[in-house]
């Protein structure tokens, strides 16, 4: 997520995972008009790690390309990054299409600058968790694989 | 079915039982060759023209698994404009999860399901393979490999594997230099063979230019030119692999073999069904 880019690598910190019986599929987009996404590859990366299948959507899609991508991969998850400042718009907009098309047992989460004031209303919106710089990988890994999907 | 039972049915392919295709008309294109050498650009190039005149495509673009987590990046629908809007197209990333050859199990009955729901061209892009990476045969009903300038020295194009097997391969990023000189030597040693030589051609995905003429002769080819008898075998083999791979005895098996508690005699021996 754009700015995981403070993302903290724990060497080695997979090394010794099994294989994943079922990986999760996940889909990592860029919403929007953000031409950053060094955040974006680097939690695909450390997914990838994780023992997930990571389809990463390249810059600038929309809402309606994003859930389509979710829908015609079959994925369990989908992650925004937005550095832009259109979170509000876009997020809550893709978690409006996820539903509208039937799709909302998909785990949406959320990172890059997201000021605190603006998650709540994310969240509201159903945007099940944000994380921001300085998250762990692991800190990612593990809200995924509790999820229940 | 509609498109997210479609997507979610792919997901299980074992477990949907549709009629195994037929093999005429053609439906399956095989797109194959080594990483970087432009095949998902072509690819992109290809769908767009196919949608144009009204076909209904699928693709199926399959990238490696790692070999430690299991993990897997799917980035070629990024480099794919063409996929992500319309009812006609419809795209999905695989991952390989380390089956040998380089082609996930699930891929035949996955095309017999798309096929089966009226896609009427489906495109199988392989991972970018080497010169031994020949199930997609056991797949595609027509194999286009793909090839670009500055590829080391052309003894390459000596080298036995799919090069034999392809049924056209285009030269792609013409518009960079040495470019004709690749397609002169893979035309040489095609031609050294003495029978019926796959067409070469020159192309770029980047500008336009021969990409009419790479869909011309990818639609006028005579089906299958690889010989049967290789088509065949990489069937039979990429069937039984899925056989040995869902059995249910497969990964206490594993664990035997892996802790040293039978040998590989006996691992066969627990595989076979009755």
């Amino acid at each position: 997520m754009g700015a995981l880019s403070g993302i903290r690598w724990v060497q080695g910190g997979f090394a010794a995972r099994p294989i994943m019986a079922t990986p999760l599929r996940i889909v990592i987009a860029k919403p929007g008009l953000d031409g950053h996404d060094r955040g974006a590859k680097v939690v695909a990366r450390a997914l990838r790690d994780a023992g997930h299948e990571v389809i990463y959507t390249g810059l600038r899609r929309t809402p309606e390309q994003i859930v389509r991508i979710a829908m015609d991969e079959d994925a369990q998850v989908v992650g925004l990054s937005s550095l832009s400042g259109a979170h509000g718009f876009l997020f809550p907009r893709v978690c409006d299409l996820l539903r509208k098309a039937g799709l909302e047992d998909i785990v949406v989460f959320g990172g890059g600058i997201i000021p605190e004031r603006d998650r709540p209303a994310l969240l509201e919106a159903g945007v099940a968790a944000i994380f921001g710089p300085g998250t762990t990988s692991n800190e990612l890994v593990t809200f995924l694989e509790g999820l229940e999907v | 079915m509609d498109r997210r039972e479609l997507a979610r049915a792919l997901s299980s392919a074992e477990t949907i039982v549709v009629p195994a295709r037929a093999f005429e008309p053609w439906r399956v294109l095989g797109v194959t060759g080594s990483p970087g050498v432009g095949k998902s650009c072509l690819v992109d190039r290809i769908v767009s023209c196919w949608l144009e005149r009204g076909e209904r495509v699928a693709i199926l673009a399959v990238d490696p698994s790692s070999p430690i987590t299991g993990g897997a990046l799917l980035g070629d629908r990024m480099r794919m404009a063409s996929v992500d809007a319309g009812d006609n197209v419809f795209f999905r990333s695989i991952a390989t999860r380390n089956v040998p050859g380089g082609l996930p199990i699930r891929l035949n009955r996955m095309v017999d399901l798309l096929i089966h729901e009226g896609w009427t061209r489906i495109i199988i892009e392989t991972v970018g393979s080497g010169q031994s990476e020949i199930r997609i045969v056991s797949v595609a009903d027509r194999l286009l490999l793909v090839e670009g300038p500055a590829r080391g020295d052309m003894i390459q194009a000596e080298k036995a594997g799919i090069l034999e097997l392809a049924d056209l391969i285009a030269v792609n990023k013409s518009d960079l230099e040495g470019a004709d000189r690749v397609a002169d030597e893979i035309r040489l040693s095609l031609n050294l063979t003495g029978e019926e030589a796959a067409p070469v051609i020159l192309c770029s995905a980047e500008t336009g230019d021969g990409i009419d003429e790479v869909i011309a002769t990818i639609d006028s080819l005579p089906n299958a030119r690889g010989p049967a008898i290789a088509r065949a075998r990489e069937r039979l083999l990429a069937t039984h692999q899925e056989y040995l791979l869902s059995h249910p005895k497969f990964s206490d098996v594993l664990k035997g073999l892996s802790e040293g508690r039978m040998s590989i005699e006996e691992a066969l021996g627990l595989l076979q069904r009755g």
